[in-house]
C-alpha cells in the first residue's frame, strides 16, 4: 500500500531530512513513526500525499510512483488519502461542517449526499451538535477532532496523522488516539508520526523510529 | 457534465458571494473600470454622431459648373444629363444668381455698386455618389466639356470633417487600447490581492486534493463578473452624460433648424461593451491566477 525505497529528502539550502529511508506499510496496519524533533518525521508523512517530493528514491501509494507523478494528478493521490495536520489547518472564515465538506466539494458527490456524509463524519468524532459553530469557538482537542472528521469524510483508505496529540492533555490526546483506532479496526491504513512514548508504548504495534533522516529502527 | 455543470455552479456562486461580502471594494473596482470604459466608449458616440452628420450632408453632393460666356447652355445640360453620375441639375442664370446675392443682407451694398453683372452662367449638379472619390471624377468629367469655364465641388468641407472622424477613430482605437490594458491591469491586481486574502483557504484546499480548476475557478468567474459590472456602470455613466451633453447639443441644433441629439448606443453595441468588458476582467483574472497561483 505505501512503499518507501531508498528515500532520500534535500530541502534548499541543504538540510537532508531524510536519508535513504526504505519501509513498506501493507494496507489496514498501524504504523507510528516516531524520533526526536528533526528527526524527520513530518517530512516522511509530507512525501506520502506528495506534499514534499523524493529528492532521491522512490515513495509509491497505492501503485502510483509519487515522486513520479504530474501535478494534474497529485489532487486525486489527495482525495484518496486522509491528512490529519499538525496544525490542523482548519478555516476559521466557515464552520464546523463547512470545514468537513470542503473536500468532498471537489470530488463528484451530489450536495445532499456529500452533506448527509459530512454530518457522519461529524458524528463519528462527537461534534454533530457542533457543526454550527465557527471553529475558532472549539478547544484544542475539538478542533482535533474536528481535522480528523475532515480528513475521514472522503472514507480514505489510508489515514496519515502528523502529531495528532501534540499540545493536547491527557483525556483529549487519550479519546484523539482512541478515534484514530475506531477507523483503523474497520481497516483503514493508519501512520501516525508522533513522539509520545506513552502512545506507541500502549498502542505500537509497529514503529518506525528515525533518528537524523536514518531508519532506526522497523 | 453534470459534476462540470454543478462546479461552475459552484464557483459562480462563490464569486457572486465573495462579490458580495466586499461590496464597497466591488462597487469601486467597478467604478474603476466603468469610467475607464465610458471614456472610449462615449468619444465612440460622438464620432458616430459627427460622422452620421458629415454623411448626412455628403448624400447631398453638389458640384457647381460655372459656364463659359455664350457657351450652349442647352447642348451642355442635355449632355450631363445623359451622364448616369448626375443625379439631377438645376441652372442658375447669371441674372439670378445677381438677384440672390442683391438679398444677401452682407453683400447688398456690393452688389449695388456693380456697373455689370460679373457673374457667370452656371449648373448646380447633384452627383448620384457621394463618395470624394465619385465627386472628383465627375468633377473631372464636367470640367472636359465643351463651354465649362470652371467646376468648384462643394464637399471639400465635408472631406475635411471625414479625415477629422477618422483621425478621431485612430485616436480613439489608441485610447481604448491603453484603457483596455488599464483594465486587465486593475482586474490582475484585484485578483492578487483576492489570492492574498485567500491564501489560507487556497492551501487547505490544495493539500486536501482541491484541483488547479477548482481554486480557479471562483477567481476567474470574479475577474469575468467584476468586468461585466464594470461594463454595465460605464454604459450608465454614458447614458448620464449623454443626457446631459444633449441638452446643450439640442440648442445648437434648434439653430440650425435641426432637432439632433446623440443617440445612446444601439442594444448590440452596448451588450458588446459589457461583454468585452467582462471578457477583459477575465484576462486579468486568468493572468492573474496564472501567475500567482503557480
Amino acid at each position: 500500500m505505501i512503499s518507501f525505497s531508498a528515500v532520500s529528502k534535500r530541502y534548499p539550502g541543504g538540510l537532508e531530512a531524510l536519508r535513504g529511508v526504505s519501509f513498506t506499510i501493507e494496507a489496514g496496519e498501524l504504523v507510528f513513526v516516531t524520533g526526536p524533533s528533526g528527526a524527520g518525521k513530518s517530512t516522511l508523512l509530507k512525501l506520502i500525499p506528495a506534499i514534499e517530493r523524493p529528492t532521491a528514491g522512490s515513495v509509491v501509494v497505492n501503485g502510483q510512483n509519487v515522486g513520479a507523478l504530474k501535478r494534474g494528478a497529485i489532487p486525486y493521490l489527495r482525495r484518496n488519502l486522509g491528512l490529519v495536520f499538525q496544525d490542523h489547518k482548519l478555516l476559521y472564515d466557515r464552520s464546523v461542517f463547512d470545514n468537513v465538506m470542503l473536500p468532498l466539494s471537489f470530488g463528484t458527490l451530489a450536495p445532499r449526499d456529500a452533506a448527509r456524509r459530512t454530518r457522519a463524519a461529524l458524528d463519528k468524532v462527537g461534534l454533530l451538535e457542533r457543526e454550527r459553530a465557527n471553529p475558532i469557538q472549539l478547544s484544542g482537542g475539538e478542533q482535533q477532532r474536528l481535522a480528523i472528521a475532515r480528513a475521514v469524510v472522503n472514507r480514505p483508505a489510508v489515514l496519515v496523522a502528523d502529531e495528532p496529540t501534540a499540545n493536547l492533555d491527557e483525556d483529549s490526546a487519550w479519546r484523539i488516539v482512541d478515534i484514530l483506532l475506531s477507523f483503523h479496526q474497520v481497516g483503514v491504513t493508519l501512520v501516525v508520526a508522533t513522539h509520545d512514548q506513552a502512545l506507541v508504548a500502549r498502542h505500537g504495534r509497529r514503529v518506525l523510529q528515525l533518528a537524523a533522516g536514518r531508519l532506526a529502527g522497523a | 457534465m453534470r459534476t462540470w455543470l454543478r462546479q461552475h455552479r459552484e464557483a459562480l456562486a462563490r464569486a457572486l458571494g465573495r462579490l458580495g461580502a466586499q461590496r464597497m471594494a466591488t462597487l469601486l473596482n467597478a467604478l474603476v473600470i466603468g469610467v475607464a470604459l465610458s471614456l472610449p466608449a462615449g468619444g465612440y458616440l460622438l464620432l458616430s454622431g459627427l460622422q452620421g452628420v458629415a454623411q448626412r450632408v455628403s448624400y447631398e453632393p453638389q458640384v457647381s459648373v460655372f459656364l463659359k460666356a455664350g457657351a450652349a447652355q442647352a447642348d451642355l445640360e442635355a449632355r450631363m444629363r445623359r451622364d448616369p453620375r448626375v443625379a439631377g441639375l438645376r441652372f442658375v442664370s447669371r441674372d439670378e444668381a445677381l438677384a440672390e446675392l442683391r438679398v444677401t443682407e452682407e453683400l447688398a451694398d456690393v452688389v449695388a455698386q456693380l456697373e455689370r453683372n460679373p457673374l457667370p452662367d452656371a449648373f448646380v449638379v447633384r452627383s448620384a455618389d457621394a463618395a470624394p472619390a465619385a465627386l472628383e471624377a465627375l468633377a473631372e468629367a464636367l470640367r472636359a466639356l465643351p463651354g465649362v469655364a470652371r467646376v468648384q465641388v462643394d464637399s471639400a468641407w465635408a472631406q475635411r470633417l471625414a479625415a477629422l472622424v477618422r483621425t478621431g477613430r485612430l485616436a480613439l482605437g489608441a485610447l481604448a487600447v491603453l484603457l483596455a490594458t488599464g483594465l486587465v491591469a486593475v482586474t490582475f491586481n484585484t485578483i492578487r490581492l483576492q489570492i492574498l486574502t485567500q491564501r489560507e483557504e487556497i492551501e487547505v484546499s490544495r493539500l486536501l486534493g482541491a484541483s488547479d480548476g477548482f481554486v480557479r475557478r471562483p477567481l476567474l468567474y470574479l475577474g469575468f463578473l467584476q468586468g461585466l459590472a464594470g461594463g454595465a456602470l460605464g454604459l450608465a455613466i454614458l447614458a448620464g452624460a449623454l443626457a446631459v451633453l444633449n441638452v446643450g447639443v439640442r440648442e445648437l441644433a434648434q439653430t440650425y433648424g435641426s432637432s439632433f441629439s446623440l443617440p445612446f448606443l444601439p442594444w448590440d453595441d452596448a451588450l458588446s461593451v459589457v461583454g468585452f468588458s467582462g471578457f477583459l476582467g477575465w484576462l486579468g483574472s486568468a493572468m492573474s491566477v496564472s501567475r500567482h497561483l503557480r
